[in-house]
């Protein structure tokens, strides 16, 4: 809502500068977003006339004038302007004014004395552009200050309301709030009923009155349409954002904007038969004032005569019946349209009016004809033509429901304790009628407040206009009891600080994709579209964070880095029985040299064992792996992660064909795991720790190269001799003395009693089992 | 043979003295032990020569020879280790590094910096007690909006500029409806109220230009009990502002506003540079969203508020363009490693 200062302070005008009144606006809720002058400051500018306008001796563009005033004599004053000439009047800056940016003084131009300067609207600063001198209205008075004249003193003030607000859509609300808020005079404007000089009336049929309870109109016959607008009403129409149409939209325009109540003129010639208030008919259709053509939905209501639809109601008038220059009777109409009626109807269509949106608010239903009223005086002033009487349909009005405020909740939902006579003076000043009784007050709301229903709309009332500021902050008291800490749960931020310790760099990407990653990289071929998505690269949601990863990636390659790595903790969306799932995952992305470039590594291209490591250190150590094909990676260097059994993500290599797809010059390795399975720990139990040392056999076999280390490792665990403690692979080789398609693993087998020391006996004898099982199971030889 | 007293011998001593200070390894300075007292060495062979002595002369001339003899062995023993010493040093000497060399360098990651203001927040609000609870970002149009007293067509939906997945589910377009799943959850197993949590998170709009992204955090503030004030919503905000910014004169103002959910309904301003800053929505939790969830509004009182996590990032560390937190350009987010 945006709208000029002076037009406000006619209606209210409290003993403090515009800064103040912006700073009490703000605080009582209606934000002030903007506050700016109308003009910039300029002094000695005045209406002046030229007298006559005579060719510069010696420039062939530049005229001398003689501009009257209202001084003795005239001024010569030499002017380059195309529109200067005699009998114009235009703002005359006189020696010593100062304008924005450059001072007025006496001057010769091309020889001849100038003693002032004429204007454009340019060089006061009234607008951007201008072609010549601002041509001022006949009947200016010569010598008025400009200021006073185009009523520059004034200042634009933009506010930010809330939705509940609806009463303040208009200046009278505002001023209405502002009176409330600073004990200021509160002056309406005088609205007298106009004279009846007609007795033609139309007649008009309200079928939905609980769409429509109240709907007044009139005719005005024999109006000048074509009637010029007033130009202090032109000018609050611009300083609140509307420009000048013709006069009697203007009226009706201005009067939305003084009162909040739209208006709308039909032209009465185009009106076929009485007006009827209905609900739309099934694929009813209704060209609009914004050269719309709509097919409208059985729940919109429309304004109709014989014809048909000629308005949406409440929201925008029809093409047919609209006024032009040409119009001479006008069908006037003011109506309460219900907030229900109007709601969410303007939005389906895809746009909103100024006339919507205060519907669909709440507009004053005690006002309704007094708005009708004020539009007929106005058009009356401007356009002429005489009033007949007013056609009203009255029905079931909404019911203000008196409202019942303790002062103990007041106290308790505030926290700070108010005599009842602050309340009353409070409530008083809003102009809202109560009753008390011990202890409480019974309210009722005025017709104008649509967003008074329940005790804490009252509370809130009373602390805006009390102010917040005069509530203290205080340090709630409460029972204190500790939060639970199961040692079994960890924090997932150990996971990032864990990653981010090993070298990566947590990233942030949208949850929202293109769909060529979720195909491409993850094979998702339906993933989760929106129904309105930002950009058609962020038209789907994703269900795994690789994509992310592998822009991340190419984005900071475009700008020379070399090496990354990269992670990202996020959900990812899936769909399961009709509903939608989010995971929680930990992904990350590793590339370039396996440690950044320095002078005590040879560097190597990071692979996959070394992002293992990262994942073992996610998992505790605990994690388990096995080839697996997935589409975005290597079909020979990928793994499935399981955690205790269950599967918990993958590792692996980008796939060289996606690889080259991004232009990645260089190989990249990715992982992405379950985050939730990787938070549980199991409670430490303490094992008795052994008094013999432990005993160290080593064990190298010969398997063919298709079994997996992970292969031998389950069989050789799977013989669970209670003796072993620990088998681990330390060396793999192929090569000289391996025969072709077999490679050689040497293991490590740690051993121990926790009773006794173990005899070379007995640990002969494991190993000879531990061997046998591997050689039944997976034909391994001992090398020898 | 005669004369076999120490001052006959002592030119022994200095010879052995001298020869072994001309020794500069301890091979060399062996082959002279030896020429001293080797098999065959000057010393042995001055014992045994004592056999040719009488029985009166042998043991003045043995004691004599026995002092010569220690003599040499302990100039042996002084330039041995002075040996030792020296060769200790040359090895210490070529082993020496130029510690100014850069360390083994395993690369820099770093938290981003969103995760770092969530990071403070929670441990700040935990520190009186406050849980951290959450909610899914796919939520039904129940409680991103009507469980929070904002019904169909009603004008604040307009606001919110929502992504919709279909007529049922949208992106939730503020933290707010975790409020309304963790009430009903304390209820359903009995946990609460009271219930204190803040609840962070991801929201989407439908937005984007300089100042606004489509995707950004948010973290939403819940307490109920029955005894919970305006006064208090006002005292814990400040406070946490206060904290989170380490100043202590850091102002917090607030205004009337309005959120469906809340009533009385604030915005919080805070004191920045010398003007006020919007940092978030607040307001004491509304009966019908109580009512909603099932919980009394005669017996308890809550407030609620929401914080707007990179608005909070970009003041905390002078972050300029909200742009810079979903690049992932390298260079900013290294620099907050």
């Amino acid at each position: 809502m945006q709208f000029s200062e002076n037009w406000l302070r006619q209606f209210v005008n409290p003993a403090i500068d515009s800064e103040a009144l912006s700073h009490e606006l703000t605080m009582t809720g209606l934000e002030v977003e903007e506050m700016a002058p109308v003009a910039a400051s300029f002094s000695k500018v005045v209406v002046g006339e030229i007298v006559s306008a005579e060719k510069h001796p010696d420039a062939d563009r530049l005229q001398v004038c003689r501009v009257n005033v209202g001084l003795a004599e005239p001024l010569q004053i030499v002017c380059g302007a195309p529109n200067a000439r005699a009998g114009l009047k235009a703002p005359c800056a006189m020696v010593g004014a100062v304008l924005p940016g450059f001072a007025i003084k006496q001057a010769k131009v091309r020889g001849v004395e100038s003693f002032g300067m004429m204007c454009s609207a340019k060089e006061l600063g009234l607008s951007e552009e201008s072609s010549g001198l601002l041509e001022l209205p006949q009947e200016s008075v010569v010598g008025e200050d400009i200021r006073r004249l185009l009523d520059l003193d004034d200042r634009l003030f933009t506010l930010k309301l809330t939705p509940n607000r609806s009463d303040c859509l208009s200046v009278l609300g505002i001023a209405r709030d502002v009176a409330a808020l600073t004990g200021a005079v509160l002056r309406l404007p005088e609205i007298k009923p106009a004279e009846v000089r007609h007795d033609e009336v139309k007649a008009v049929v309200v079928q939905q009155t609980s769409s429509c309870p109240r709907y007044t109109g009139r005719l005005i016959r024999g109006v000048n349409a074509a009637a010029t607008t007033p130009a202090w009403m032109v000018r609050r129409l611009e300083r609140s954002g509307l420009r000048s149409i013709s006069a009697i939209v203007d009226v009706t325009n201005y009067v939305l904007l003084e009162m909040g109540q739209p208006l709308h003129a039909f032209d009465a010639a185009k009106l076929q038969g009485g007006i009827v208030v209905r609900n739309a008919q099934p694929k009813e259709k209704i060209a609009l004032l914004n050269d719309q053509t709509v097919e409208l939905d059985s729940d919109m209501l429309v304004i109709a005569d014989q014809s048909g639809a000629i308005a949406l109601a409440g929201i925008m008038g029809g093409a047919a019946t609209a006024v032009t220059d040409a119009t001479a009777d006008i069908f006037l109409e003011s109506a309460f349209f219900t907030p229900a009626a109007i709601a969410g109807r303007a939005r389906r269509l895809g746009f909103s009016t100024d006339s919507s949106y205060r519907f669909e608010r709440g507009v004053d239903f005690a006002a309704t004809r007094e708005a009708l009223e004020r539009a007929t005086d106005l058009i009356v002033q401007i356009c002429g033509g005489s009033a007949g009487a007013v056609t009203e349909q009255l029905a079931a009005l909404p019911q203000r429901q008196p409202v019942t405020l303790r002062l103990s909740r007041l106290t308790g939902v505030l926290g700070i304790a108010l005599d009842e006579a602050v309340v009353a003076d409070l409530f008083g000043r809003l102009g809202f009628a109560f009753k008390t009784a011990s202890g409480s007050f019974e309210v009722t709301p005025p017709s104008y407040r649509f967003d008074i229903a329940i005790e804490e709309d009252l509370i809130e009332e009373v602390a805006r206009l009390h102010g917040y500021d005069n509530i203290p902050a205080t340090p709630p008291q409460a029972a204190l009891r500790m939060l639970e800490s199961p040692e079994t749960m960890l924090d997932r931020a150990l996971l990032k600080d864990a990653l981010a310790a090993r070298g990566y760099q947590e990233i942030v990407t949208y949850s929202f994709v293109d769909e060529s990653w979720e195909r491409d990289l993850l094979g998702n071929v339906n993933p989760i579209p929106l129904k309105n998505p930002i950009a058609s690269d962020m038209s789907v949601m994703r269900s795994g964070l690789w994509g992310g990863l592998l822009d991340t990636l190419v984005y900071n390659l475009n700008r020379k880095q070399d090496r990354l790595r990269l992670f990202e903790v996020g959900a990812a969306y899936g769909v399961c029985d009709g509903g939608f799932t989010e995971t929680l995952r930990i992904s990350g992305l590793a590339y370039g040299n396996v440690m950044p470039e320095q002078w005590g590594v040879e560097a190597r291209d990071v692979d996959f064992f070394d992002v293992k490591a990262d994942v073992d250190l996610l998992t505790g150590g605990q994690a388990q792996y096995e080839a697996i094909a997935h589409p975005a990676l290597h079909p020979g260097q990928s793994a499935r992660v399981s955690l205790h059994g269950k599967p918990v993500g993958f590792i692996g290599k980008l796939h060289p064909k996606w690889q080259q797809h991004y232009q990645l010059p260089r190989g990249v390795i990715l992982f992405e795991l379950d985050v939730a399975p990787l938070l549980s720990r199991q409670l430490v139990q303490y094992a008795e720790v052994g008094k013999f040392p432990p005993v160290r056999r080593d064990l190298a076999v010969l398997v063919d190269e298709n079994v997996s280390l992970q292969a031998l490792m389950d069989t050789m665990n799977a013989t669970a001799i209670p003796l072993v403690n620990h088998i681990e692979l330390f060396d793999i080789y192929r090569g000289k003395g391996i025969p072709e398609g077999k490679k050689s693993l040497a293991f490590l087998v740690l051993m121990k009693d926790t009773q006794k020391t173990l005899t070379d006996v007995e640990a002969d004898e494991v190993m000879v089992k531990l061997l046998d099982s591997i050689v039944l199971a997976h034909h391994a030889e001992l090398r020898k | 043979m005669v004369n076999m007293t120490v001052q006959n011998m002592e030119h022994i001593i200095s010879e052995a003295t001298q020869d072994f200070g001309a020794c500069e390894t301890i091979q060399d300075l062996e082959q002279a032990k030896a020429r001293y007292l080797g098999k065959s060495g000057l010393l042995t062979e001055q014992l045994k020569g004592l056999g040719k002595l009488s029985a009166e002369e042998r043991p003045a001339a043995g004691a004599a020879i026995n002092v010569v003899k220690q003599g040499v062995e302990e100039a042996l023993r002084q330039r041995r280790e002075a040996i030792l010493h020296a060769e200790q040093a040359r090895q210490l000497e070529s082993e020496s590094i130029d510690v100014t060399m850069p360390a083994r360098n395993h690369g820099k990651g770093g938290l981003h910096p969103v995760t770092m203001t969530l990071n403070r927040l929670e441990q700040i609000f935990h520190s009186i007690g406050f849980a951290v609870a959450e909610g899914p970002e796919i939520e039904t149009d129940f409680y991103n909006f009507t469980a929070l007293n904002i019904p169909e067509d009603h004008p604040a939906r307009a606001m919110h500029d929502t992504f919709y997945i279909d007529d049922k589910h949208v992106l939730r377009t503020h933290t707010s409806p975790v409020q309304v799943h963790y009430m009903q959850n304390a209820l359903k197993d009995e946990s609460g109220p009271p219930l204190k949590i803040i609840a962070p998170g991801r929201v989407y709009r439908v937005d984007s230009d300089a100042t606004h992204s489509p995707m950004f955090h948010q973290v939403e503030g819940l307490w109920v009990d029955e005894d919970i004030s305006f006064a208090n919503l006002k005292g814990v905000v400040q406070d946490f502002l206060q904290r989170f910014f380490e100043r202590e004169d850091l102002e917090v103002r607030f205004r009337p506003s309005f959120f469906p959910f809340t009533e009385p309904s604030a915005e919080m301003d805070m004191s920045w540079n010398g003007g006020w800053l919007e940092i978030g929505g607040c307001g004491m939790v509304h009966p019908e969203v109580f009512r909603h969830v099932g919980i009394d509004s005669e017996k308890y009182r809550g407030f609620a508020f929401g914080l707007g996590v990179e608005r909070l990032t970009m003041l905390r560390y002078g972050v300029n363009d909200l742009r810079l937190f979903f690049n992932n350009d390298m260079r900013f987010l290294q620099q907050f490693g």
